[in-house]
């Protein structure tokens, strides 16, 4: 086991050197590119060159990528060409705003469908499992941007409970996270829902759980130390999808509801060409989808032993 | 209140089981009525979809979601299961009614530790505490002579071999010491040799306990080891029950005749008496005839009689059996001699075997599996280990004729047969096929001629065909690919032909493969792989999954075409009975190595390799005047990747001579030309066995 964790991390520093090449290449391949984008549109050819022989990008892009690395590992991810400010300035605390509404999100949306998609496919066909499947597609099947209005509409127009922006704008209040929340939510947890349905439905018919049923154990104790298990396997990597989703998918929510968030800024940085912060956000969730990866593997081998490493 | 002795542990009468479909109510079982009294052992035999397990999950209350008890009444100890709650009936599963089922592997729980699995049981019936729980557990391990229980506590069912996850299945099932205990085909998955320790275990601890068995299968042999009394089922009937001997002795119901009739007898081979396999099919339930649902398959159908009302049991006053009844009108005109004519088809000539097709010599794979462990990384990769799943194998076949190749699963059987495909490629040796070496070819790099030479029927017809194409066109692409016929219309023909040959109608050209039943699947496999004329085909287990009487007439089919096109036949098979039956020459393989070879004759009769008496043991016999010798073998089946240093089966030997058997090869001896035994036992102390298999009337084992 301890093996085949140090494996997949090893896997997981190799892919991101790799991506981080990739990144590097596109935002930084052309020096000339790069001046120009700091010096702005009128700068002259003369100056385009003195800046890029002052700042050592006359060098073969193999030596500026590991120095790049060393610089990134070391915390410095360079000036942000728009707000003038070292990008971690502004990087980390929009990465952790985003942290904030994905993790209660993600608790909350797991939760809900989990628990949804057992109900159903505990017995296929009933009237429970109808009713649950038919509003998990249908709430899947509303796009953020429409459930966001609608919602907003309920509860900020006509109850007034909550507050219609999210911008945080007095410190950190919770409430104003309740609607990102309850949008992404609802969105999400159909499709987690519906995976668990199926999976469990299919446990349900398996010769072990009649095993479990003809050994005349309580249902109760059938569903959740027999059949629960295993119909978390196949979910369970959709689950692990959702967390990349959660932080670079909900750009149109944090939008909707003025969160300052990591979408947010991504959408900005790459609509003004704010290399190092695209380069940091594009970072970000290759480790975020590297890392989800490599703790799905090692939860699938908890969750199925059939598959656990020696 | 009545004597508890004398109440039966189960009365079934008149029980009716029906299914719910979109077709309306389907009568699973109908009419049928069981006794069990204590400790008695009665059987359920049938073959698939005549609702024997459906009886079984009825008796448990377990009918799904689309089923239910229509009609009559089950009493288990006196009570009505019918006015039992839901909550009563859930206290007596798996407490005073307990189960065992076919698929070991499939009925375990992949993601808890057996331990847990056995724990549960007394912890949730008994409400014992987790110490107590442990503790009988592990006793209840050890009464199914499981070696290292504390060990397999905490292992999960995939590190355990089938045999030992058969065996904690039944520990399972006996933990709360039930008073009835349901065998659903409970050996069917396993290996002959595994299937004997199984029979005798559920055999001793019944007596110990004094537990009624109800045992449901499809091997009439079995049964008769196991049972006092049997029930044959047909198409959700009983149509005969009564004591073991009694219905082994005087089968009374053309069915049961029939069945008799499709099992290949010890004595017997293709030659002098072929199977005679019973036409038609199986009715689907909502197209069961009017009257006997036997009648349209039946000889001795009378229009008039037997399709008019049901049909009720009626006793047949067998002298040995006052109990002995049967769902025939016309039983007691029906000749028994009648039934020896039409059974006991006609002697066949013996076909001249032509000269050498195959010739395989020293053929040897090798798999390498690298040490991944975190030392090995550190020394530089370290240790490749060999697995030898093929050492040393050779033989020759002639044209015309069967080679049967059998064993345990994990002797290399599946290996070869890849070898020979070109699935694999020979690490050492050659296969040779009409002269030219094939072990290092790949079937990617051989002609269409080399393909189309060497064919193969596969074990599950299911599986094996696309179920998105035309069986036409399945077979149609086979014949262009091999390059026999490029015309559409030729190929049309010789599709026609094929179905000819393996007596389907020629519709099923446009039939897709969902349409055909098991044995017409396997009808068509056997036509794709005869499509090029193949000189030889292997058949790895092509009737393992299908039924008796279907078996039976594939078995046939495969000899006629053999016979006609003078194919040469590798047979793979685990089951003795068939190999003795249409086998030429035998191959006994153990651990990748050939223990023994040489026609059928030789290898069934002493001298004997003291494996191959193991299995012609193991194997079980539908006759009770054949009587035999019983050899368990104990233990596993040693891992490949670490054999015996000696003889591969001196593990398990019970001849074994001790360190000679343990540190050295067996030397391989003649016994005569073309019979080899690869043992250490002079061949003389080997001839002196004594037969495995002996009757009054004849003696298989006789030295010539």
């Amino acid at each position: 086991m301890p093996q085949m964790i140090l494996r997949r991390i090893g896997m997981m520093v190799l892919i991101m050197l790799v991506v981080g090449l990739l990144l590097f290449m596109i935002n930084e391949g052309d020096p000339r590119l790069i001046a120009r984008s700091v010096l702005g549109p009128y700068a002259q050819d003369g100056q385009l060159d003195a800046w890029i022989m002052q700042h050592g990008y006359d060098r073969s892009m193999f030596i500026r990528y590991f120095e790049w690395v060393a610089r990134v590992v070391s915390g410095d991810l360079g000036d942000s060409i728009i707000y003038k400010r070292p990008t971690s300035e502004i990087f980390w605390p929009r990465l952790a705003n985003t942290g904030i509404l994905a993790g209660v999100t993600f608790v909350i949306m797991v939760i809900i469908a989990l628990t949804l998609g057992v109900l159903a496919g505990m017995k296929e066909g009933s009237p429970q499992d109808r009713i649950i499947s038919v509003i998990s597609i249908a709430t899947t099947s509303i796009p953020e941007y429409a459930s966001a209005v609608v919602l907003a509409g309920i509860f900020v127009f006509w109850l007034g409970w909550l507050p219609g922006t999210s911008s945080m704008t007095s410190g950190f209040n919770v409430v104003e996270l309740i609607l990102p929340v309850m949008v992404l939510t609802l969105y999400g947890f159909g499709y987690i829902a519906r995976m668990t349905r199926a999976s469990m439905a299919e446990v349900m018919t398996t010769p072990y759980i009649r095993t479990a049923i003809l050994k005349g154990l309580p249902y109760r104790h059938i569903i959740m130390k027999h059949a629960l298990r295993n119909a978390l396997i196949a979910p369970f990597t959709v689950i692990m999808l959702q967390i990349n989703w959660l932080l670079s998918g909900v750009v149109v929510t944090e939008f909707a509801f003025g969160y300052k968030g990591f979408g947010a800024l991504l959408l900005e940085a790459a609509l003004r060409r704010d290399i190092f912060v695209i380069e940091a956000c594009g970072l970000a969730a290759v480790f975020v989808a590297v890392f989800t990866q490599t703790i799905g593997d090692i939860g699938y081998t908890y969750l199925n032993p059939r598959i656990r490493f020696k | 209140m009545p004597d508890q002795d004398e109440v039966p542990v189960l009365e079934i009468t008149g029980l009716r089981l029906s299914y719910y479909t979109r077709a309306g109510e389907i009568p699973a079982v109908m009419d049928f009525d069981l006794k069990i009294a204590k400790g008695e052992s009665v059987g359920l035999v049938g073959e698939s979809g005549c609702g024997k397990s459906t009886v079984a999950n009825g008796i448990m209350r377990y009918m799904g979601n689309n089923g239910g008890i229509v009609g009559g009444t089950i009493k288990f100890k006196g009570r009505d299961m019918a006015e039992m709650s839901a909550e009563e009936v859930r206290r007596i599963r798996g407490n005073d009614i307990a189960m065992i089922y076919q698929e070991p592997m499939a009925s375990l729980n992949p993601s808890l530790t057996i331990g847990v699995q056995l724990m549960e049981v007394p912890m949730n019936h008994e409400g014992v505490d987790e110490e107590e729980a442990f503790k009988r557990s592990f006793d209840i391990l050890i009464a199914v002579h499981i070696p290292d229980p504390k060990r397999l506590m905490d292992s999960y069912p995939h590190q355990i071999s089938g045999g030992q996850q058969q065996r904690v299945v039944i520990a399972m099932a006996l933990l709360s010491k039930p008073a009835l205990l349901l065998l659903d085909e409970p050996t069917t998955a396993l290996d002959v040799t595994v299937e004997a320790g199984i029979v005798e275990l559920i055999a001793e601890l019944s007596k110990q306990t004094g537990t009624s068995l109800l045992y449901i299968s499809h091997n009439l042999g079995l049964m008769l080891e196991v049972c006092d009394r049997i029930c044959v089922m047909y198409s959700g009937e009983v149509v005969e029950e009564g004591r073991i001997d009694s219905i082994f002795s005087s089968p009374t119901h053309p069915y049961t005749h029939g069945l008799f009739g499709c099992i290949p007898q010890p004595h017997a081979n293709k030659n002098a008496r072929p199977l005679s396999a019973i036409r038609g099919q199986l009715p689907l339930p909502h197209q069961r005839p009017k009257g006997c649902y036997f009648g349209p398959r039946c000889d001795f159908f009378e229009p008039g009689r037997c399709d008019q009302e049901l049909i009720p049991m009626d006793f047949v006053d067998a002298d040995d059996d006052p109990a002995h009844r049967v769902r025939c009108t016309r039983w007691d005109e029906i000749d028994p001699k009648a039934f020896v004519s039409a059974d006991v088809a006609e002697a066949r000539e013996v076909i001249p075997v032509g000269e050498t097709v195959l010739e395989v010599d020293n053929m040897r794979k090798y798999y390498e599996v690298k040490d991944s462990s975190f030392a090995a990384m550190f020394t530089g990769g370290g240790n490749v280990q060999q697995v030898k799943a093929n050492d040393s194998i050779s033989f020759r076949a002639g044209e015309g004729e069967t080679v049967a190749i059998v064993g345990e699963s994990g002797c290399g059987k599946s290996t070869f047969a890849k070898v020979l495909m070109g699935l694999e490629t020979a690490t050492d040796g050659e296969v040779r096929l009409s002269g030219t070496d094939l072990g290092s070819i790949a079937v990617g790099d051989r002609t269409p001629a080399q393909l189309a030479s060497l064919q193969m029927v596969f074990q599950n017809p299911n599986d094996t065909l696309n179920p998105s194409h035309t069986i036409g066109y399945q077979i149609g692409r086979v014949i262009k690919r091999f390059g026999i016929e490029s015309d559409p219309a030729k190929i049309q023909e010789r599709v026609y032909q094929l179905l000819d040959t393996v007596k389907l109608p020629r519709a099923f050209a446009t039939h897709k493969p969902r349409q055909l039943s098991g044995g017409q699947k396997q009808r068509i496999g056997i036509a794709r792989a005869f499509a090029g004329n193949p000189k030889t085909v292997i058949a790895d287990e092509p009737i393992s999954a299908l039924d008796v009487s279907v078996a039976a007439a594939v078995t046939e089919l495969l000899m006629d075409i053999q016979r006609e096109h003078r194919t040469t036949l590798v047979f793979i098979s685990h089951d003795l009975a068939a190999v003795r039956y249409l086998a030429d020459r035998v191959v006994v393989m153990y651990l990748g190595r050939v223990m023994e070879r040489g026609s059928t004759d030789e290898v069934f009769a002493p001298p004997y390799h003291p494996y191959t008496e193991a299995l012609l043991s193991a194997v079980p016999i539908a006759d009770p005047q054949v009587t035999k010798r019983r050899i368990v073998l104990t233990g596993n089946l040693p891992s490949p990747l670490n054999p015996p240093k000696g003889c591969p089966f001196s593990t398990r030997c019970p001849r074994s001579l001790g360190r000679l058997c343990d540190e050295q090869a067996p030397p391989v001896q003649l016994a005569a030309d073309r019979h080899a035994i690869a043992c250490h036992i002079p061949l003389e102390e080997l001839r002196k066995v004594e037969p495995v298999f002996s009757t009054p009337n004849w003696d298989l084992g006789a030295a010539d």
